[in-house]
């Protein structure tokens, strides 16, 4: 009964392409490189930020609006967007123990990361390209 | 008995499972405790992010979507929440930073770690109140 059912199938066959095969760090190091450009960019960010606080219109959005204050905000905004995503991610993991609760909010997760990113993204360029088309 | 049978294999191994105690049993320590501080202003910064974004957002929207969110920024609770978002950022960055350093493998030493964890404390709460000095100062 029992020889009659074995598969041809090696043991490795079997395995092969199941599993984390060479992805298995991958969240480990796209967080940590994700959190090094976080780190540099944050200083920037805090200068802008600090510049632009309580300021009225004309002059928050000159500032905002800068190509370099734009270019740093864009690729903060991208880089949050996906640091966050990492991060929730685990939190969801770990603490939601009802699996289809914790796939939905996995999704839901990276939608609205998703979603913060683009809409960062699209106030910024918005801001900086109506800049110089003025 | 029969009820539990009746259930799948995978959702009665779900119920089964040991389950590890949770934080409340544990003596505090430094190092736990700004490990659930590194978890918590993350999740405090998710929240903070969608701030910024919205401000980015009611900049680009125009004047008067941007007047509204100066008002609420320069509100006594807006201030609030922009102080506990600058030290929430404060803190997950040196909590990263000392993630890099024992990313190195360096670090893990009790004395170390102690003071790597009392530093994380200790340097956000001085970098918030240098940040909002030197942004009051320099109006």
């Amino acid at each position: 009964m029992a020889t009659q059912n074995r598969s041809f199938r090696t043991p490795r066959a079997n395995v092969t392409g199941l599993g984390a095969a060479h992805h298995g760090t991958e969240h480990f190091w796209r967080q940590r490189l994700t959190a090094l450009a976080n780190a540099l960019l944050i200083i920037p960010f805090l200068w802008i930020l600090a510049a632009a606080y309580g300021r009225d219109y004309a002059s928050a959005a000159a500032i905002v609006s800068h190509p370099c204050s734009a270019v740093v905000l864009l690729l903060l905004v991208v880089s949050v967007a996906i640091h966050m995503r990492i991060g929730m991610t685990v939190v969801i993991e770990d603490y939601l123990p009802n699996r289809a609760q914790r796939v939905v909010a996995v999704i839901a997760n990276t939608f609205f990361c998703a979603a913060v990113g683009l809409v960062g993204v699209f106030a910024i360029v918005k801001l900086s390209v109506g800049r110089l088309l003025l | 008995m029969a009820e539990v049978q009746a259930k799948s294999p995978a959702r009665r191994l779900e119920d089964i499972r040991p389950l590890s105690p949770h934080l409340q049993i544990y003596k505090w320590t430094w190092t736990m405790a700004m490990s659930v501080f590194h978890r918590m202003t993350g999740l405090a910064l998710y929240a903070g992010t969608v701030l910024i974004v919205g401000w980015l957002l009611a900049l680009a929207a125009g004047p008067g979507p941007y007047e509204c969110a100066r008002w609420l920024m320069t509100s006594i609770i807006g201030k609030l929440v922009l102080v506990a978002y600058t030290w929430a950022l404060f803190h997950h960055l040196l909590g990263g930073v000392r993630h890099f350093i024992w990313d190195t493998g360096a670090g893990f030493e009790r004395d170390a770690r102690m003071a790597l964890a009392k530093f994380t404390l200790v340097g956000s709460i001085v970098l918030t109140i240098a940040f909002w000095v030197i942004v009051a100062l320099a109006r």
